[in-house]
């Protein structure tokens, strides 16, 4: 019998599993499919303070990039400090990126010389605010390096990745989960971490508890391989701190561009709600392209070799959940991160594993409850 | 302008016969090729000694094949040149999205984006060369086979070089008979494959297309042998190909004996994979071929389960020329019948005469393939270092690593350790790594079916409907 089963093998999952072990926790992973196949297989890889309010969420992503930078001493997952810039159009524009940078509280220079930073940034920009704590991984590396790395360090009898394993229900005794039914027989445990992201509400569902947690869609351009890098660091617009935040149905796009080690550069991000349509979407696709031309002009003639989408996880006031779920003795949640769960994801397993053995968490997850939503309206 | 009745993707036997078929039939007809000619992979490659030289049906057959591109191009608007990225759909009409280059303004070239309306869609976009990677694969001087022939029709492989042709199917045979009478020294051609059935009888197999006299007449007059169960398991070569590594192997493909053969020229070709990125785009069902290759599902029209979208030749199964023309030609009539044309001096339906055609021809298509398989044991000629991928240069040993990371099956193998992720996005190296995974090839998941600028792609709705 595990101490601990985590549901989902995607980062947030794999950053539980990590610190549960480190916490000398028994961890058992199961994951429906592959290592990282979720939303963790599609997602960017930033790591960002530059684009939260302040709030519970900027302080979790600030505790999450330390962890993020220890995390990286020792297992690689193509960790890049490199920075992020956020560029402003007008000058009114810049003033309340200003204002917002110093409202974050988070280190920040004024990019006054825009090209000193990008050489190819397009002419004609009022300015920016740099953030040299924004950083990148490679998130698939990153969830299945973070397993490995726990049982290498912590035992490989004591942490079990088992994929292709399905949960379908929960094992409940004297009104405490103690373990889940899974297409590979019943498996029990002392407490279940819930990191089935997107489908965190499905898996809260099993367990009988209500966890608003819907798909965001995203589609992500990825071109072909530069021998030269055009970008240097992350770099967007401000439209995309308001995009990110907005309770917008419709489709919402701000060009995201960066340069990544394999020579590539990926063009985010499209936020729409949809459901869970993979259908390409020209229009997403056409707006993309013409921002990040915008943004940097040689991108013209840069082809783009793919491109792909995933859903997001969000609630509906755009915070995760994490924590113990006092409707359910014994389920404990981590979902529901939307665009920042790669970012989030270190300081969630490491607070998640504070609760799970027995300790105080170092940072207030009362926004995060997993009961803070209202009930399901019943029809 | 109004939308098309019908618009063809590919300029191979299939798509022409099917464009042909239908323009014939009084359709308002558009064909849009890469190529900068009409042929395919087919009949673009062939080198000009063919016309010269008599040789059977294949000759016939382009002679016909020329005639039909001669007519198509006055019944139908030809847009060569084109490569198609993306077909969508638009209320009743389907979206045809190509990208063109042209002359920019300072004489640059720019990429621009042309989008076709149409009623229905016919896809023959063909199939590709397969490679199978092994030891030493990347080296300068190793071609596919269909490379080898696309090099014999500009006439790059100069007299004088040596060349091994390797792998499996009667696709070596022209081949190896194109370079030797091109004056290249072809040394050996190695068929994988054993003695028994049609694989012991590639003349048979050939002959029943009408093109092995031919080929065995020059072989032997070049004195070339031609070796079953025998293949080259790696390649050798400081910076270029020198010398490679000839093994017997058994019938699984595993190395019994092995010796070494010098070459500057190595023509590798395990069969083909159907291009079936467009009808994926769409939603179409998808089935396996023999081999395990996805392959679009038609019924007997050649529709495929999406309405307005047919598909012909290679994306519906490797069959070859001759088949694939059939089929264009069935799914013209049908789109013909189906868009309420009744084709002149025929009858609107699909004759019983080229239903039953087709039937025979697909039969022998499966008897080809079931003599000429990819056997699992060419794993084992790779080593830990063996580039599997060739554009992100990803090896044996990175996949095997990111298997034991928790990856179970090739899409999970690629976002760890990137197989396919480059530029010719996995249509190298997308059967050999579904093998490694001990998967049957997945359908291709491609929302770009081909490159496109990004100057290109913000401009997509400026174009006019047609
Ligand atoms: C286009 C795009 C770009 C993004 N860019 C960024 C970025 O730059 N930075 C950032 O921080 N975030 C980014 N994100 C968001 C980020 O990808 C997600 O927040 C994060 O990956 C969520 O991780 P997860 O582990 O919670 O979920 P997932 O990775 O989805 O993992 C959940 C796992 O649970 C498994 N599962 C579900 N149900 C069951 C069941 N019943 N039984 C067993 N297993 C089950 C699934 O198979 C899945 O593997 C992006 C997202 C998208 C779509």
């Amino acid at each position: 019998m595990a101490d601990v089963i985590v549901v989902g093998a995607g980062v947030v999952g794999a950053a539980c599993a990590y610190y549960a072990a480190r916490a000398g926790l028994d961890v058992t992973v199961l994951d429906r499919g592959p290592v990282a196949g979720g939303t963790t297989g599609a997602g960017e890889g930033n790591i960002l303070v530059s684009d939260k309010e302040p709030g519970p969420e900027l302080d979790l992503a600030v505790l999450s990039n330390k962890l993020w930078r220890e995390l990286a001493d020792g297992v690689d997952f193509e960790f890049e400090a490199k920075g992020g810039l956020v560029v402003a159009e007008t000058p009114a524009v810049l003033e309340q990126l200003t204002a917002l940078a110093v409202k974050q509280g988070v280190e920040h220079t004024l990019a006054g010389d825009l090209a000193a930073y990008e050489p190819h940034l397009a002419q004609g920009l009022a300015g920016g605010v740099f953030y040299p704590q924004d950083a990148q991984v490679q998130p698939m590396l990153a969830a299945a390096r973070l397993i490995r790395a726990a049982q290498d360090r912590y035992g490989h009898q004591k942490v079990r990745l088992r994929t292709g394993v399905t949960v379908t229900g929960f094992l409940r005794s004297g009104g405490r989960v103690t373990g889940v039914r899974t297409s590979e027989g019943d498996l029990l445990a002392a407490a279940v971490v819930n990191a089935a992201g997107t489908w965190g509400g499905e898996v809260a569902r099993l367990a009988g508890v209500h966890l608003p947690v819907l798909p965001r869609r995203g589609f992500i351009l990825v071109t072909e391989p530069l021998r030269t890098p055009l970008v240097r660091h992350k770099v967007y617009t401000a439209a995309y701190v308001t995009n990110v935040a907005s309770d917008n149905e419709g489709l919402e796009t701000s060009a995201v561009v960066e340069g990544t080690p394999s020579g590539t550069v990926l063009i985010g991000a499209s936020r729409e709600r949809v459901g869970f349509d993979r259908t390409i979407s020209l229009p997403v696709l056409q707006r993309l392209a013409a921002q990040a031309v915008a943004l940097f002009p040689v991108l013209r003639d840069v082809r783009a070799i793919r491109t792909y989408c995933g859903f997001r996880p969000y609630c509906p006031d755009h915070l995760p959940v994490i924590g113990a779920d006092p409707r359910m003795p014994g389920l404990y949640h981590a979902c529901g991160h939307e665009g920042a769960g790669i970012g989030l994801a270190p300081a969630t397993g490491h607070l998640l594993a504070q609760l799970l053995s027995g300790q105080s968490p170092s940072l207030d997850l009362g926004a995060f409850r997993p009961d803070r939503f209202p009930a399901e309206a019943h029809s | 302008m109004n939308a098309y009745d019908l618009v063809v993707v590919g300029g191979g036997p299939a798509g022409v016969a099917g464009a042909l078929t239908a323009a014939q039939a009084g359709l308002r007809v558009a064909l849009l090729d890469s190529g900068a000619r009409l042929g395919g992979q087919y009949f673009r490659h062939l080198p000009a000694s063919f016309h010269a030289s008599r040789e059977g049906m294949l000759h016939h057959g382009l002679d016909r094949f020329v005639r039909q591109s001669g007519t198509l191009e006055r019944l139908a608007d030809l847009r060569l040149g084109h490569q198609v990225w993306a077909v969508t759909r638009q209320e009743e009409l389907l979206a045809v999205h190509a990208v063109m280059t042209s002359d920019g303004p300072h004489g640059h070239p720019v990429e621009l984006p042309v989008v076709l309306r149409t009623r229905a869609l016919l896809i023959a976009t063909g199939a590709h060369d397969r490679p199978l990677p092994f030891p030493g694969w990347d080296l300068p001087g190793v071609l596919t086979a269909g490379g080898a022939q696309a090099l014999l029709k500009g006439n790059l492989v100069a007299a004088g070089r040596r060349v091994v042709v390797a792998g499996t199917g009667p696709f070596l045979l022209p081949v190896a008979a194109g370079l030797a009478r091109s004056g290249t020294r072809v040394a050996e051609v190695l068929e994988a494959n054993g003695g028994l059935g049609l694989a012991g009888h590639p003349w048979l197999a050939l002959s029943k297309a009408g093109e092995a006299a031919g080929y065995a007449a020059t072989l032997l007059r070049h004195r070339v042998p031609y070796r079953t169960r025998h293949a080259v398991v790696a390649a050798h070569g400081e910076r270029e190909l020198t010398h490679v590594s000839v093994a017997r192997i058994d019938r699984d493909w595993r190395i019994r004996a092995t010796r070494t053969v010098e070459c500057d020229t190595l023509a590798v070709g395990y069969g083909f994979v159907p291009q079936i990125d467009l009808a994926t785009q769409l939603g179409c069902d998808t089935g396996h071929d023999l081999d395990g290759s996805p392959i679009v599902t038609v019924d007997a029209s050649q529709s495929t389960s999406v309405p307005g979208v047919y598909a012909a030749g290679e994306p519906t199964g490797v069959g070859g020329a001759v088949l694939s023309e059939l089929e264009g030609r069935i799914a013209g009539l049908a789109i013909a019948a189906e868009l309420g044309t009744p084709p002149a001096g025929e009858p609107p339906a699909v004759p019983g005469l080229l239903l039953r055609r087709r039937t025979r021809l697909r039969a022998f298509a499966r008897a080809l393939q079931q003599a000429y398989p990819v056997q699992d044991g060419w794993q084992s000629w790779l080593a830990d270092d063996t580039l599997v991928c060739r554009c992100e240069e990803v090896t044996l040993g990175a996949i095997r690593e990111a298997q034991r990371l928790g990856a179970t099956d090739a899409r999970s193998i690629k976002l760890l350790a990137r197989p396919g992720m480059g530029w010719c996005q996995g249509r190298m190296c997308g059967h050999a790594v579904a093998c490694l995974a001990g998967q049957a090839p997945q359908p291709p998941r491609r929302p770009l079916a081909q490159p496109i600028t990004l100057g290109a792609l913000e401009r997509i709705s400026d174009d006019k409907p047609n």
